[in-house]
């Protein structure tokens, strides 16, 4: 068993998204697992986040202001993995800062982090070959995104060489957007869970207690992101209090939320 | 490596130009694009289609464009013959139109509703907006805030034609940011919205398809330099920001082995400051949508490209160049906004044609090659754009107020 299948394994998971770089992100990292956080996600910033919202693009933008490279992104992973040796930790982020040096050298760099997947948004499954290969032999898992127009014709292909978790954009959209209604996004998961056994985590658009919780009923995950990043941008260098506390409330709303079978 | 067989075979069935091109598009836009590569597939091959298309183009947009000898330019530098493709006489004033024609005429056969754009100098905003108008549909375009200040005449033509135009304020607020969010918005609106992509760039089949509309203009201009001269060019040379103009006059020439090109990028303050040429100073990437050469640092955060042209102002290339530089089939060159303006002056006063900055940068590549060249050569350079957009700019740049 792996740290991310473990973390699914015991029930529905708090998924949360950080973007590395902005604000004292080892102690915003510290927070989210204090408040009861899953499985990390930590956000590799770009200059052209086109898939994401104002709150994270603001986030990029002031990440990379501030001189964020991709060696303290690693470093910031592989600091985390020495004081928490058994939270999962997930790079996500756009393919040209991963593809820089080559795929071998940053799926090297992030197994020597300790990280467990990598999420990224714009190398879809035609062009695998791309970055797939290099994160497979080096025991990363490349985690695969759904969405809406994601149909069924398509789903196998998604699913072909995807591990770690499936991970269901509920709205066909950017980040930090409203969230999709609770009969869709439970109609979708028992789609996603008939062709796959991977876990099925959903995200876009979830901010509150009660969104997560409806969330944790049909899914095996919930992805939190834009709220978090919020509550970085409001409260800089003093974030790692409030942060904690919102991921509590969370944590409390996922974890009294039981899981049906769909 | 090896040359092959032809270089018109390319991309090839995953949208590969050699190790450029694909479809580095987020899940949401994957099956969208796969729609538009079967429906462009079905267009190609319906005689309707292309009925239409070349119709609108002879009837519409005023083509085919003259092929026109300039004589006193020819005699002001010194050695080859130069001649034009004027695609500057094409309705709404650049060879953008070309492209625009095709793509709302796929929107429509897809049953889209709805269009949305990007552009840097606006030519291909006002293309756009043309067309929508022309088809009855709506249409946004997005511009970077900082385009939508410096070309405020084609701002207010947009406007004039019915389109919104939403000046975008993220990152550097030019035509790349433009092109962000243009991607969010489609990602938003996937079911009835069509992007109409206004360079040989983006997510494969998009650079195919714009190199195929817009290759009518070197097919036109081959026919007509075989009637009037009997003979076929020694150097093609053309402007390149996503390089549109340049592939649309390029492709038809490529297996004609004794013809030359030269493809122009926009250095501008010089290659060793702020400049937009991404072959002579960027490293290979992927940004919106295709891997391409991109200026770039080491981390693959994505540089801020500088020219005096609002159109050439991008800091990636169309894949089919990437892949056409790498082959050797294709010689790249830059020029300076200075030499850009000196090409412009010329072209002006020995001609009487004022041209855009976008062309004045081949213009510019043409003297200097012309001079190295005897007058039994011919050189043939597109020029694509005609500059009543820019005289602004080039005042401001001369230091003249108006």
């Amino acid at each position: 068993m792996t740290r991310l299948s473990g973390a699914f394994a015991l029930g529905p998971a708090l998924v949360c998204f950080v973007t590395a770089g902005d604000g004292p992100t080892p102690a915003i990292l510290d927070a989210l697992v204090d408040g009861g956080a899953d499985v990390i996600e930590l956000g590799m910033p770009f200059t052209d986040p086109m898939a994401d919202g104002p709150a994270i693009q603001a986030a990029n933008i002031r990440s990379l202001a501030a001189g964020t490279t991709t060696a303290d992104i690693l470093r910031i992973a592989a600091d985390f993995r020495e004081r928490h040796p058994q939270v999962p930790l997930v790079l996500m982020g756009y393919g040209n800062p991963m593809l820089r040096r080559g795929p071998e050298w940053f799926a090297a760099a992030a197994r020597d982090a300790g990280v467990d997947g990598v999420i990224c948004v714009d190398v879809p499954p035609e062009e695998d070959e791309a970055l797939g290969p290099a994160l497979r032999a080096a025991a990363i898992d490349p985690i695969r995104l759904a969405t809406p127009t994601t149909d069924a014709a398509r789903l196998p292909r998604v699913l072909d060489g995807a591990s770690g978790f499936l991970y269901y954009v509920s709205v066909a959209g950017i980040t930090g957007k409203q969230q999709a209604d609770t009969a869709s996004i439970e109609a979708a998961v028992a789609r996603l869970k008939a062709a796959t056994d991977l876990p099925v985590a959903v995200g876009f658009g979830v901010r509150t207690p009660a969104q997560a919780a409806a969330i944790a009923r049909v899914a095996d995950g919930v992805v939190v992101g834009s709220a978090i990043v919020e509550i970085v941008a409001a409260h800089g260098a003093d974030a790692p209090a409030p942060v904690a506390a919102y991921i509590k409330t969370l944590k409390d709303a996922v974890a009294s939320a039981r899981k049906v079978s769909a | 490596m090896n040359a092959p067989n032809s270089f018109r075979a390319q991309p090839d069935d995953r949208g590969h130009f050699g190790a450029y091109g694909g479809r580095y598009v987020a899940e949401t836009l994957m099956p969208l694009v796969l729609d538009l590569e079967r429906e462009y597939r079905a267009a190609k091959a319906d005689p309707a289609f292309q009925a239409q298309f070349d119709d609108l183009l002879e009837h519409y947009v005023g083509r085919p464009s003259p092929l026109y000898h300039a004589e006193r330019l020819t005699e002001a530098v010194g050695g080859a013959q130069i001649w034009f493709k004027r695609d500057e006489l094409n309705h709404t004033g650049a060879h953008k139109i070309n492209n625009c024609i095709g793509q709302i005429l796929l929107a429509i056969r897809m049953g889209k509703t709805r269009i949305i754009a990007e552009t840097g100098a606006g030519q291909h905003g006002v293309a756009t907006a043309t067309v929508c108008a022309r088809f009855g549909l709506p249409c946004v375009i997005y511009m970077g805030a900082k385009d939508v200040e410096r070309q405020a005449p084609n701002v207010f033509r947009m406007k004039l034609l019915g389109a919104e135009v939403r000046a975008v304020t993220s990152g550097a607020n030019t035509l790349k940011d433009a092109m962000n969010e243009a991607l969010r918005d489609w990602v938003a609106n996937v079911h009835d919205t069509f992007y109409i992509i206004g360079t040989a760039a983006g997510p494969h089949p998009y650079p195919e398809l714009v190199r195929d509309f817009q290759s009518v203009i070197g097919r036109e201009a081959r026919e007509q330099m075989l009637a009037r001269t009997g003979r076929l060019p020694d150097l093609l040379v053309a402007a390149i920001g996503g390089g549109s103009n340049a592939i649309g006059l390029f492709h038809p020439f490529l297996d004609d082995g004794d013809v030359a090109m030269l493809g122009v990028e926009a250095a501008g303050e010089g290659l060793d400051a702020k400049h937009a040429a991404s072959l002579a100073g960027g490293f290979p990437g992927v940004l919106h949508g295709n891997r391409t050469y991109l200026l770039q640092d080491d981390d693959g955060q994505i540089a801020e490209a500088h020219s005096i042209s609002a159109g050439l102002d991008y800091p990636g290339i169309g894949p089919e160049h990437a892949w056409l530089k790498d082959v050797g089939r294709v010689e790249y060159t830059s020029v300076t906004d200075t030499e850009a303006l000196d090409a412009f002056q010329l072209l002006c006063r020995t001609e009487g044609i004022i041209p855009a900055l976008e062309p004045s940068h081949a213009i510019a590549a043409v003297a200097r090659r012309a001079k190295q060249m005897q007058p039994d050569q011919v050189i043939l350079a597109n020029l694509c754009g005609r500059g009543d957009k820019d005289i602004f700019t080039v005042a401001e740049a001369l230091g003249v107020a108006i």
